[in-house]
């Protein structure tokens, strides 16, 4: 495939291509790649994104914790991670550049075409930028922003000393000691208008004396804006990408990737007990589930297919692998399978979901998307999306035997002609929990299954769960340091409210 | 003097001398084309005039000098306003694809007008004003031109006495004329202290840091303000004066001056109890934040000590630096700024109430300017009449041809204005043009590098 939609006027020799470690993307890639190199460059940025997104939610950004944890995908990923790291083998610092350049607009095409997607992409995109500008040291930075046409300067430590008083009493949250330990930036005023409409920023000749800590503010900002005019313009330009069968294909399934969160990281491990499967299963379970669980317990058994998409939903719910084992063996050991059989044959495939075995990939439970678009369900399968694989005969009576009222029926079987399978799971889950309107956009079973226990009042456990993780994890691990960062940031504010957030540390610990 | 014998209804018969006459076309002209560096700058300015029986036409333009000299002596207008630079001719906006006609650049400007002043000041009301609020138009350019210069690094501001009851501010640098919108709001604000309409009490709340802005803009006040405030608004003087001061002063404050102030009666002691008294808060608030950050240090946990003294921003502390501003700094009309595409009163124009020009401000001599001393339209036109000591009266006789006669008029059209009083104002606005001219120089020398042309 060939990128050709911007001329370029000067032609940038290879050596001066990727000279930097860290882009604004700002110039499409010009060369042709083979359509395989498209696919993987894209595949592996997904996975990237989808981890940026993943530590974001579970790890304050840019702590210890975070950074490696990041800096190991990217290495795995084949991306540029540090900007002197000297690599021993596999690709060269070059190449590492040249697939972020490549695969970034790659993606660009896949999640320019709706607001949702653009959003996503912008997010991790920022976050991506920020921790890897966050890597530069003082003298790389600047160089980035000059190479970028930022016209900012820091400002020498005579200047500083002279406009000592003055960037104190302009900067909130600036001392004497920051002022001389910390660079200032000189910027045009008119890039950084935020700071001069609240006159929280030094003028001095058209310029604003910036704090090192707002610059990156600026930065990302400028990064964030000129990415998404990016994506409008590609939207634009989409219907020609589209008409690429080769293409197409493989846009389609990027942009169809589930974007949320994805409920890997257990929360809640150890806290249902086995017994409680059961119940449960019908209060808050999904359909599919639902239909998986039940089938298990008739027939003691269940295929492949069933066994993964359940068995890692219940890894989601909290199952630890000893509970999973013993789930599945005791269930197993009813039908045809003797204890030495399940143990040879399916402890394994368990020990595996849970990244015990092999790979040690720990997978993660289906999405909806997942479910409903790979592999479908064949006679005497069980799994799939029952929107979306079963026979809307069967589907009726289904819901008739699960008590849902004969109108609720029809207005799920409604969605179901119209294609909108998870809207009809959510309309399902409406009926049964009696309420006339769910809050939240179903994408995933375990995200049924955790507003289910949120409504039935499971309760503050589940709620804090899924709304700030970040404080809770760090804060449990350890009181040292984190804490008095946590409280030193606090401290940028009014003093009322530090006293508040401290109230509340006291209470969390 | 002279002044005073300007009627409004004699407007009719000035404005036509005015516009033949004494309207300095080729300064004007030589302003808005800002040397030549960006084509069609003032083909594609608009212009708005307001005619007689106050009749509004918008989206003028004119190709060159000649012809808008022409079309304002053909249409004599009562007012002239300036506006942005569009994309394409504003005369001919109806012939465009909708949509990509827009306005792209223009000086940046503020309007101060001292109806805005009205709940502090208590020797005029609404339209009036005398020499002792001028003061507050002097501080407000004091500060303004400062700032503007100073934090934002514009060069070349024009101050133009409005005519009647204000300035208006004309910040012409490039940089000035290509600010987005939001950049002018930003501007705008960054400007702006005084906040609140007739509800609001107190119209300034400050709080810790004190922003060197504030700072230097307080210097500007405090210079002014025993002469103005003190005695010529008599601040500290009637009662009614002295208890909307005190609603100023917070709570715990205001009763003990209450108290003091039965006692003591002189201006000049009242406020120095005031002053007095908000130094003690402060010094107060400090030694209160310092405790707080030594009480947080014995719960063990570490935190930045200046930080938190900052952060204590205790209200009320600043109050008499609050008082002084409510009293004096500008307070300016916010819309006049903000837009690309607003219109704005010419320089040079006639204000129709008045009839005093709108004369350029020479800022170095900002203290002594007199609003009523500024020469009116009749004025100028009576000075036309006078004979100057040793002139001649020239005579056209009709041997003369047409180019001579041409000429003639040409050379009497430029001595015409240097006879009257507007003279001075306009060799000031002259010296601007010059200023600017510099930097237009280096502009198309700098263009000219780039094209490549010799």
């Amino acid at each position: 495939a060939t990128f050709s939609r911007r001329k370029k006027n000067s032609i940038n020799p290879q050596s001066e291509l990727y000279g930097q470690h860290l882009q604004f993307y700002g110039q499409p890639p010009l060369e042709n790649i083979s359509l395989s190199e498209f696919e993987t460059f894209a595949v592996e940025r997904l996975k990237l994104l989808k981890t940026v997104e993943n530590l974001g939610v579970s790890h304050v950004k840019l702590t210890d914790l975070y950074i490696s944890k990041l800096e190991k995908e990217l290495k795995a990923l084949n991306f540029p991670y540090r900007p002197d790291a000297k690599s021993q083998s596999g690709p060269t610092e070059y190449e590492k550049r040249r697939k972020d350049h490549i695969s970034h607009f790659i993606l660009r095409l896949a999640y320019c075409q709706t607001e949702d997607l653009r959003r996503w992409f912008i997010q991790q995109e920022v976050d991506l930028f920020r921790f890897r500008f966050n890597d530069l040291d003082p003298k790389q930075q600047l160089e980035f922003l000059h190479k970028n046409n930022l016209r900012y300067d820091t400002i020498s430590s005579e200047e500083k000393l002279k406009l000592k008083d003055q960037l104190i009493n302009s900067s909130f949250g600036v001392s004497g000691i920051t002022v001389m330990e910390h660079e200032f930036y000189k910027v045009p005023f008119q890039d950084a208008l935020d700071l001069v409409r609240l006159r929280k920023v030094y003028l001095k000749q058209g310029y604003a004396y910036i704090p090192h800590q707002d610059i990156v503010t600026i930065v990302l900002n400028d990064f964030r804006t000129r990415l998404s005019k990016a994506l409008a313009l590609t939207a634009r330009s989409l219907p020609a990408v589209h008409s690429d069968e080769r293409l197409q294909p493989l846009l389609n399934h990027l942009s169809h990737a589930y974007v949320g969160q994805d409920y890997s990281i257990q929360k809640n491990v150890g806290k249902i007990s086995l017994d409680q499967i059961d119940s449960v299963s019908w209060k808050s379970f999904p359909l599919c589930m639902r239909q998986l669980h039940q089938s298990l317990r008739e027939n003691h058994h269940l295929r492949h297919g069933g066994r993964m998409q359940y068995g890692l939903f219940l890894k989601g719910i909290g199952l630890s692998l000893e509970q999973a084992l013993q789930f599945w063996k005791m269930e197993f050991i009813r039908g045809k399978v003797d204890a030495d059989k399940f143990d040879k044959a399916y402890a394994y495939s368990i020990r595996h979901m849970f990244g015990k075995e092999g790979k040690r990939t720990d997978y993660t439970p289906y999405s909806c998307m997942k479910v409903i678009l790979s592999n479908p369900p064949s006679q005497g399968d069980h799994h799939g999306c029952p929107f979306r694989h079963s026979d809307p005969e069967l589907l009726k009576q289904k819901l008739q035997v699960y008590k849902v009222s004969p109108s609720g029926i029809n207005q799920i079987l409604e969605l179901v002609k119209g294609m909108h399978y998870q809207l009809a799971c959510q309309k399902y889950f409406e009926l049964t929990h009696n309420i006339e309107d769910s809050s939240f956009s179903l994408n995933h079973p375990n995200q049924y299954f955790l507003e289910s226990q949120k409504l039935l009042g499971g309760g503050k456990d589940i709620k804090r769960e899924m709304d700030a993780p970040q404080r809770s994890q760090e804060n449990a691990a350890s009181k040292g340091s984190t804490a008095t960062q946590e409280v030193a940031a606090n401290t940028s504010q009014h003093l009322a409210e530090m006293t508040e957030d401290l109230d509340s540390f006291f209470q969390d610990a | 003097m002279p002044s005073s014998d300007y009627d409004p209804a004699s407007l009719p018969d000035l404005l036509p001398l005015y516009y033949r006459r004494l309207f300095p076309f080729s300064q004007y002209y030589r302003w808005l084309s800002y040397g030549g560096v960006q084509k069609n700058y003032f083909q594609n300015r608009e212009f708005s005039f307001t005619l007689k029986d106050d009749i509004y036409v918008r989206y003028q333009s004119f190709s060159t000098q000649n012809e808008l000299e022409k079309e304002m002596q053909k249409m004599n207008p009562y007012k002239i306003d300036v506006g942005a630079v569009y994309s394409h001719r504003p005369s001919q906006h109806n012939t465009v694809k909708s949509g990509t006609f827009q306005a792209l650049e223009k000086e940046l400007v503020f309007d101060i007008d001292m109806t805005d002043y009205d709940d502090v000041r208590s020797c005029c009301s609404a339209a009036d004003i005398c020499s002792k609020c001028w003061t507050l138009m002097t501080i407000a350019i004091h500060i303004l031109d400062r700032a503007l210069r100073d934090d934002f690094g514009f060069q070349h501001r024009l101050w133009v006495y409005s005519g009647r009851r204000g300035v208006h501010c004309w910040v012409c640098d490039e940089a000035a004329r290509k600010l987005s919108v939001a950049a002018r709001s930003a501007v705008t604000e960054y400007l702006s202290l005084v906040k609140g309409g007739d509800e609001t009490v107190k119209k300034v709340v400050l709080t810790e840091p004190i922003h060197p802005f504030i700072s230097n803009s307080l210097d500007v006040v405090k210079e002014y303000f025993t002469q103005y405030a003190l005695h010529d608004q008599d601040l500290m003087g009637s009662k009614e004066s002295v208890e909307k001061v005190l609603a100023l002063v917070p709570e715990d404050a205001r009763s003990y001056l209450q108290q003091e102030f039965e006692k003591e009666k002189k201006p000049e002691k009242r406020w120095k109890l005031i002053t007095t008294e908000a130094k003690r808060k402060q010094v107060g608030n400090f030694a209160h934040s310092f405790y707080i950050v030594l009480h947080i240090r014995t719960e063990g946990l570490v935190v930045l000590q200046s930080v938190s003294l900052k952060s204590t921003a205790k209200k009320g502390q600043y109050f008499e630096k609050e008082i002084m501003l409510q009293y004096c700094y500008p307070r300016l009309d916010a819309n006049v700024s903000k837009g690309v595409n607003h219109l704005l009163k010419s320089p040079f124009s006639v204000h129709p109430k008045t009839g005093r020009i709108s004369v350029p401000i020479d800022v170095s001599e900002l203290d002594k300017f007199d609003p009523f001393s500024v020469p009116t339209i009749s004025l100028i036109c009576e000075e036309l009449d006078r004979p100057r000591p040793g002139e001649e009266k020239e005579k056209l006789g009709d041997g003369k041809e047409k180019e001579d006669e041409k000429d003639a008029i040409e050379k009497r059209k430029i001595r015409d204005y240097k006879r009257t009083s507007l003279a001075k104002y306009i060799k000031y606005f002259d010296q601007f043009l010059d200023g600017m001219a510099r930097s237009w120089k280096a502009e198309r020398l700098r263009k000219s590098d780039l094209q490549k042309e010799f």
